[in-house]
This record gives C-alpha cells, structure tokens and sequence, in this order.
C-alpha cells in the first residue's frame, strides 16, 4: 500500500467513522436518558437519505437554492417529525419493559420502511452533488479525491463540535448529562423530564436524518438503507459505552477505520471484523470503554 | 398441571392431528413452517421468559442446524433423520456453548449487543467462505428419510415436524417444572439472591444457552429439509429479530404464549399478504404487519397470551387467580 493509497482510505475511514457518529450519538442519548432501544433510528438515517432525494429538484425550483437550504428544509421537517413521534409513540414507551420498546420500534421500522416504498418506490436512486463541490483534489497523476467526501467530513466534525459545546457548556447540556447518569435524581431535582425527553429525541432524530442527507449523493439512496446503519451504530453505542457520547465518537473512529482497512486488506474476513472486535472490547471491558455522561 | 394447560395441550394436538385432513397442500405446507417457527420460538423462550436472557443472535443456531444436513448429506447416498438430526442438533449446541460461555460475562444489553455479534459472525462466515455456498446457498438434493421411511410427501413431515414440536413441548415443560428450571426462573427474578443461596448461577445460564441452542438446531434441521434449500438469510439478525417479536407477542413467561405468538405472527403475515382481502395492496404487508405490532404493543402489554386475564378483569370484574399470582411474579 504506497502513501495515497494509504491516505484516501484514511479519509474515506474518518468520513465514514464521523457519520456513524452522528447516527450513533442520537442513539446513545436516547437510549441512555431515557432508556429506550430505539431499533427505529436507522429508518430515521434512511428518511433523511430520501428527503435530500425527495427535497432538492424541489427547493432548486421553488427559488433555485441548493444543497444548504435542502438540508435546512430536511432538517426542520425531521425536527417537527421527531417531536410528533415521540408524542404519539415514543413517551408511551419509558416505563414499559425493553422488550416491549423493542416490539413497538420494530413495527415502527415496517410501518415506516413500507411507507416509504408506497410513497417513493422501491428504485434505487442518486443525489446530484452540486457543481461547487464536485470537484476533486489531486494526489498524483492517477488518484484524486472527491472534494464532497471532505465536505462530509468536515460538516461531521462541525456538528460534533456544536454537539461537544452544547452539552458541555450549556444548561441543557449539563441536564442531558446528568439525565443520562440518574434519570430519578434529576426528576427530583425540579427538571422538566418530558420537555428534556422531547427535545434529546428531536435532535436525535434530526441529527440521524441530517447524517442520512449528507451522506445521499455518496451513497446514493436505497431501500433498506437504514438497517445496515441501525446494527453498526448499536455496535458502537456499546463499544463505547451507553450513554457515552465521548465513547461514541471514539468508538466510530474505530470502526470507521477497522471496516475501511478491513475491506481493502483483509476482503475476505472485512465482514466480520467490527464484530470480532466488538466480541473482543466487551468481553475485556463488559460494560464499553467509557461510563454515560462522560 | 394446570387445568388450562391440559385443555390448551389437547385442542391443539387434536387440531393439529385433523387439520390435514381438511387443508389442500399450501395449506399443509404452511402449518409445517408455522409448527416449525413454533419450535424455534420455544427455544428462545427458555432463554427470554424463563431465564431472562435476551439473547438477539438465536438465528445463528437456527441455521446452524441448517447448514449441517445439507452439508452433511450431501456426500451421503442414503441420508437418514437418525444420525443427520443429532448432528445438527450438536453442532448448533457446541456453537451455542461458545457463544454462551463467552457472552455471559456480560449483562443486560450489552449481552444482547454480544449475542448479535456472534450471531453475525457465524452469519459472514457463511456468507463469504465456500461452505455456505455463498449469497445463493445450496439446495439439499438427497432428503433424509426417517429409518428407511420417505419424508418427501408434505403431510409425512408435517406428521413428523408435529412430533417434534410435541417433543420439545414436553422436554421444555418438564425442564420448567424440575429443579433446574426452578433455578432459572429464580435467576430471572433476582440472580444476586441466587447466587447468595449457593447457585453457581453461570453454570445454569450456560446449560439453559445450550439446551436453547441445541433446539433453535432441531428447527433449522427441520426448516433446511422442509424447503430443500438454505442460504445466509437464515442466520441475519432479520430472523433472531422476528423470533423474538413472535415470544413477545405471544406473552413471556408461558411456554404456549411462545407458540401462540408464532403461531399468529405467521397467520398475521398471510393474512395481511393476502391478495383476495387487499388486492394490489397486498404487496405492502409489512404496513398492516408493523401497525398491527405496534396496536399489540399499546394495548396488549402482555402479549396474546394476556388477553383472557383482560377480557376477565373488563367483563367479570374481577381479578384472576393467575393473574395475581403472574404480577406478584413480576414484582
């Protein structure tokens, strides 16, 4: 493997590893605070990959915008739709068993997944990148890199930042924290639980969704999208700990990177790499590598 | 027993004995898959309702069991049910002790988390290597008689899937009345409490992995001869995901509620596929499928096995004496 080699496949590790994140991270917080296993949230990652899809040929000719104010307009509907979800389904679900929110958020995965294929169809279907970041940067005379993967990566790290500051500067940072280490204690302490409860799961879902936007004219857009997502982001929630959003993010790193080196070094074994390290990490460690709230 | 276990024990079997003779062949192929996701779903209720581990990766020892007889048989000449049925049921166990020896260290949901992690490794092992014939599968060309008795006709191996079913029906209720099963229970309500009275409490769990194991084989044995044809998807954490929705729907804590929750998951499936009842939407079954999930979830949080304690406690007024004595065992 000589150096550009080397260094695309770095690149594509963090895009990747920082993307999970961001699916992973709404993950870790629901189910952490309030203690749900959201099997659902994958779906969320897949609305988000159909609404760039659905959303972009329309906002470009309602007033020609481009890729912003489409991932604005998804976002904001995601928000809306997050907050009605956990209204109509999801507040039901937290003082019920983890097997019954395991039940209802599988039927939610099939309500959602045939919704979609009435809705849209089951075809396969592409994301135009726009013309100011279709570009490729050069590494030597045969490779290049497409200037949109680094978009990805960089916009991830942003919202990673904002995550960061949010929960670790600000008031309802310091309640989400806490939430996640003793949901009880905070009750007492005078929070309004349900409106914290609402809020984490809306930006859940919104940051799942925008993860599932940004990463359309990559991956391009596909039924089932969201199921390969779901299983390698619980992975990650529990290498990293529950609740953990300092694990999560490590956590995607690694397997961003273990999966991209996997498949170019080892094919024949890359599928069940992330596995035999997640087997590995939890019987070394068996609660993940940090403790929620940190 | 109970009373209402003996009635539930004799419909069934007199209802299951007769069906045959009354349905067309789709209708008898259908029950043999429905009795055989019976049986699965039976032994993940061991490992759920009675011990109270969660295990996510039980389609790994499903098709295990597989795997086994259509690999096994085909170098045979003439494959018989009574060494290919305890092979199969003995490599899925071996995979399960693995598994269980490992995983148990861990608790809770990270012990869901590492049972799915196995499930998926035995799942790309399949997958990407030779063995498993790869994404296609392989099919099962030689079927295995029983002792030089043909299984080929449908209502044969539906007679004989009903005689495992009862089998394993048997095995399981004698496991929850003994001593053992006694334990288990008591490992699922309080396993410190266990442990403080002297119960090696991982030793259990690990027996009550490999008997669950050894039967999630039983039925990918089963399910690899019915079809003739086995590929990867019988071991995708799909399969491990709708076995355990059918012990949740049909009501934990009950060997019956394993059953009837298999019993109407299939019958869900079919109805909402039918095309006489929806016409061209018919294609979109999931839709009825998850609502009706999620229906089952808002008002049956029992599950279907619930249902004659609500309609006794909404009509009569009153409180069942099985009812009071399932919440004390809850709390």
């Amino acid at each position: 493997m000589d150096f550009s080699t080397f260094l695309i496949q770095t690149l594509n590790s963090v895009q990747y590893g920082l993307l999970l994140f961001l699916v992973a991270a709404g993950l870790t917080l629901i189910f952490g605070i309030m203690g749900v296993i959201n099997l659902a949230h994958g779906s969320f990652y897949m609305m988000g990959s159909y609404l760039a899809f659905g959303l972009s040929p329309m906002v470009a000719e309602a007033y020609g915008g481009g890729l912003i104010s489409t991932f604005f307009i998804g976002v904001v509907i995601a928000i809306i739709l997050g907050y009605l979800l956990e209204w109509m389904f999801y507040s039901y679900l937290y003082e019920r068993d983890h097997l019954q929110q395991v039940l209802m958020t599988y039927g939610l995965i099939l309500v959602i997944e045939e919704i979609r294929s009435i809705l849209v169809g089951d075809d396969v279907h592409g994301v135009p990148i726009p013309d100011w970041l279709s570009a490729s940067i050069k590494l030597n005379e045969v490779m290049t890199y497409p200037v949109y993967r680094l978009f990805i990566s960089g916009v991830c790290i942003l919202l990673a930042l904002v995550m960061f500051l949010v929960l670790s500067k600000t008031k309802l940072g310091m309640m989400i924290r806490a939430g996640s280490v003793n949901r009880e204690m905070i009750q007492s302490l005078g929070v309004n639980i349900k409106f914290l409860y609402r809020i984490v799961f809306a930006a859940g879902i919104a940051i799942a969704a925008f993860a599932g936007m940004v990463a359309a004219p990559v991956s391009s857009v596909y039924p089932g999208m969201g199921q390969g997502v779901l299983i390698i982001c619980f992975v990650i929630v529990v290498i990293g700990g529950i609740g953990s959003i300092k694990g999560a993010l490590i956590a995607s790193l690694l397997i961003g990177f273990i999966d991209t080196f996997g498949k170019v070094l080892l094919p024949e074994v890359a599928g069940v790499l992330v596995y035999v390290f997640m087997a590995v990490i939890l019987l070394w460690k068996p609660s993940g590598l940090f403790k929620a709230g940190s | 027993m109970k009373k209402s276990q003996i009635i539930f024990i004799v419909v069934l079997l007199i209802a299951l004995i007769g069906l045959p003779f009354l349905g067309s062949e789709y209708a008898i192929d259908w029950m043999t898959k429905t009795l055989i996701y019976g049986i699965f779903a039976l032994s993940l209720e061991l490992l759920v309702g009675t011990t109270g581990l969660v295990c996510f990766g039980q389609a790994a020892f499903f098709g295990i069991g597989a795997y086994a007889v259509v690999n096994i048989s085909a170098d045979l000449d003439v494959p018989d049910t009574v060494y290919l049925l305890p092979i199969s049921i003995l490599l899925a166990g071996l995979y399960a002790l693995f598994v269980g020896a490992l995983s148990l260290r861990t608790k809770g949901v990270y012990f869901i988390m590492v049972t799915l992690a196995f499930a998926q490794m035995a799942y790309y092992v399949i997958h990407d290597t030779p063995i498993g014939g790869g994404t296609d599968g392989i099919y099962l060309y030689n079927k295995p008689s029983l002792l030089g008795f043909s299984l080929n006709s449908s209502l044969a191996f539906y007679l004989f899937t009903l005689v495992c079913l009862f089998f394993v029906f048997a095995l399981l209720g004698l496991i929850t009345q003994s001593r053992f099963g006694r334990a288990l229970s008591g490992i699922r309500i309080n396993e410190l409490r266990m442990r403080a009275v002297g119960y090696e409490t991982y030793n259990y769990k690990l027996m009550a992995f490999v008997i669950s194991g050894m039967i999630a084989g039983l039925a990918g044995y089963l399910f690899a001869v019915k079809d003739g044809f086995v590929n990867p998807e019988l071991l995708s954490w799909h399969l491990s995901g709708a076995v355990l929705i059918m012990i949740i729907l049909g009501g934990l804590g009950h060997l019956r509620g394993a059953f009837i929750g298999a019993f109407a998951f299939a019958l869900l499936e079919e109805f909402f596929r039918s095309e006489v009842i929806f016409g061209s939407f018919a294609k979109y079954w999931h839709l009825g499928l998850g609502l009706s999930i999620i229906l089952c979830v808002a008002f049956l949080p029992r599950g279907l096995f619930g249902i004659p304690f609500i309609l006794q406690s909404t009509l009569l007024g009153t409180k069942s004496a099985d009812n009071e004595s399932q919440i004390e065992e809850i709390k």
